[in-house]
């Protein structure tokens, strides 16, 4: 085992190109022990493209990956023993119990077969599918479907994680308990690297953040450096009209910058680094005047508008080809 | 790290990795019976229609009972057709992400080719068997003893096998299910009808009979027809060299594109 320091996945210069579309031009990721690293940008990124290099699916064009010093181009079967991957689509058999998936994994990974039954009802244990073990996938939902994709990538026992948007297309509660989840697998000394369109899911994960436009690194950083950088949040106050212009002048002085107004609904707006904070200043100002507001509100920038201030650009969906050829669901 | 698994531990766990794919691909048979159901219908369908519309006019013709002529090229035709399974499940399994999790796994690289097309080619077996059944059902009667049968089987099978490969490498090669399949028509279609499965080769026209009676399929059938009904036994070894040489080339070429596949 290495020093605990050194970086456990290191991309250098990677490029893989699509015909004409540039996938990955040139990227750089360094991702140390024990973090959850994502990859963050909108559909057609590149996003994936990353993630089917390091877990061996795809030959870069150039440049170099390697997962605990061991490049996954000259040996991807040594790669393959020390990773898991979970894809964007699940990708459980319908026709296979929850249990049969996990077996058939095991078997895969030639784990004996003693041990594999001891995995695989571990990790039905774990991902809370013990109910649901003799069932088809095909009766399960998309929560349950993603859970067993997981515990499929963890049969193995990897050290390093790929998750490839784990949790687009679930619902909020589903989300939660993945998130839960994920986090427990890193507590438990794994590294993890995952990618998402939500910041919102970077800003609950991930130690490292590294946004990717167009195959490239736009921006990286630690999650909070990037927040701080990135933008602010956003304190959004609605008030009576006969209030409206005494309290754009306490919001102006309590956050200590312009407020904008929004035009339409009249909703005086300011930014600051810790919302829910300035939210209770703002509160507490407006009460001392006797003004109640009529609706508040507290939100993240949105990728859009973190694209907006990296890239100085709208976010542009591109046509990706590894995922065009895939189904969703 | 693992030490290196010497050659045998390696060629054990190639092995135990064909088995798992073998048995999931077979548990979807199990749980989705309504491909053994309709990919069993079809051939029998062929076997009624033929058996019933063209018995008449080509028994009086050439003599004998159509049944016994019939049966062989129908056993052919069913292996062949059955074939084209084989590409659409794995551009499925391809694109529901099953083939990048395998991918994802220390695995032997020509297991998931080699579970798919073994797994593909029992159930053909058992189809094949069916029409042999149902063949002796409507009046065919075998000729020659049973080993000689179980070997005209194993020859359909056999055959069918290797021709998987070739369907497989064009499923890599073209990676959509409808095209795969319209474009497998394109070999199967011309290699059982214009073959002596259906009728005998001589009252073709002289250009296709040139044909017919040099390719793969005509000589699988006649070998078939040897082994069942009797005569001599040199389109059997035919066959076996044709399918032993679509083996080489598509096996390493179905490999080669599956590792290329992203």
């Amino acid at each position: 085992m290495k020093n605990t320091k050194e970086p456990v996945i290191v991309v250098k210069k990677l490029k893989k190109y699509f015909g004409e579309v540039k996938a990955l031009d040139g990227i750089d990721l360094h991702v140390d022990k024990g973090t959850i690293y994502g990859l963050l940008g909108p559909n057609g990124a590149g996003k994936t493209t990353v993630i089917r290099a390091l877990a061996t699916l795809l030959t870069p064009d150039s440049g170099t990956a390697t997962v605990n010093g061991v490049d996954v181009s000259l040996n991807p079967t040594q790669v393959r023993r020390m990773i898991g991957l979970a894809g964007q689509f699940a990708a459980v058999d319908d026709f296979l119990t929850g249990r049969e998936t996990l077996m058939m994994v095991a078997r895969l990974y030639h784990v004996p077969k003693k041990e594999a039954k001891k995995r695989t009802e571990d990790l039905l244990k774990r991902l809370n599918l013990e109910e649901a073990a003799d069932r088809t996938a095909k009766t399960y939902s998309g929560g349950m479907r993603r859970r067993l994709d997981l515990g499929a990538s963890l049969v193995g026992r990897p050290e390093i994680l790929f998750l490839d948007e784990p949790t687009t297309g679930l619902d909020p509660r589903t989300r939660q308990e993945l998130w839960q989840l994920i986090r427990e697998l890193v507590a438990e000394g794994r590294t993890l690297l995952l990618t998402t369109q939500y910041l919102d899911e970077a800003d609950a994960l991930c130690d490292y953040i590294s946004i990717i436009d167009r195959g490239k690194v736009v921006k990286s950083g630690t999650t909070a450096s990037l927040k701080a950088s990135l933008g602010r949040d956003v304190v959004e106050v609605v008030v009576a009209d006969s209030h409206h212009d005494e309290a754009l002048q306490i919001m102006k002085k309590v956050a200590n910058c312009e407020a904008s107004v929004d035009e339409l609904n009249q909703a005086i707006s300011v930014r600051a680094s810790n919302g829910a904070d300035m939210l209770i200043k703002v509160v507490s100002a407006l009460e001392k005047v006797g003004i109640r507001p009529k609706d508040l509100s507290v939100h993240r920038p949105s990728l859009d508008d973190v694209f907006l201030a990296v890239t100085g650009k709208k976010t542009k969906p591109q046509v990706q080809k590894t995922k065009s050829k895939r189904g969703g669901r | 790290m693992q030490p290196r698994p010497s050659a045998i531990l390696s060629l054990t766990m190639t092995f135990s990795d064909i088995g798992a794919i073998v048995k999931r691909n077979l548990m979807r048979f199990k749980r989705t019976p309504e491909i053994i159901v309709f990919s069993s219908i079809q051939p029998l369908m062929f076997l009624l229609l033929f058996n019933y519309v063209f018995g008449g006019a080509i028994s009086s013709s050439s003599g004998g009972s159509y049944i016994n002529f019939l049966l062989p090229g129908i056993m052919a035709q069913t292996a062949l057709f059955s074939t084209l399974q084989t590409p659409i499940a794995l551009v499925a399994d391809l694109d529901r992400g099953a083939i990048d999790r395998f991918r994802s796994l220390p695995m032997s690289r020509v297991a998931v080719l080699a579970g798919r097309t073994f797994a593909d080619s029992l159930r053909m077996s058992f189809i094949v068997f069916l029409m042999f059944v149902f063949g002796t059902l409507l009046g065919f009667r075998y000729q020659a003893g049973g080993g000689k049968l179980v070997a005209a089987l194993a020859l359909v099978v056999f055959f069918g096998y290797a021709f998987s490969w070739l369907t497989a490498t064009l499923g890599l090669f073209i990676r959509n299910a409808e095209a795969v399949q319209t474009a497998g028509f394109l070999f199967v279609f011309p290699l059982t009808f214009a073959s002596s499965a259906f009728v005998p080769v001589a009252t073709m026209p002289e250009w296709l009979q040139v044909f017919a009676r040099n390719q793969p399929v005509t000589q699988l059938i006649n070998g078939v027809r040897a082994l069942m009904l009797g005569g001599p036994t040199d389109a059997v070894w035919i066959t076996i060299v044709w399918a032993l040489s679509i083996l080489i080339v598509f096996i390493p070429l179905a490999i080669y594109k599956f590792d290329k596949t992203v």
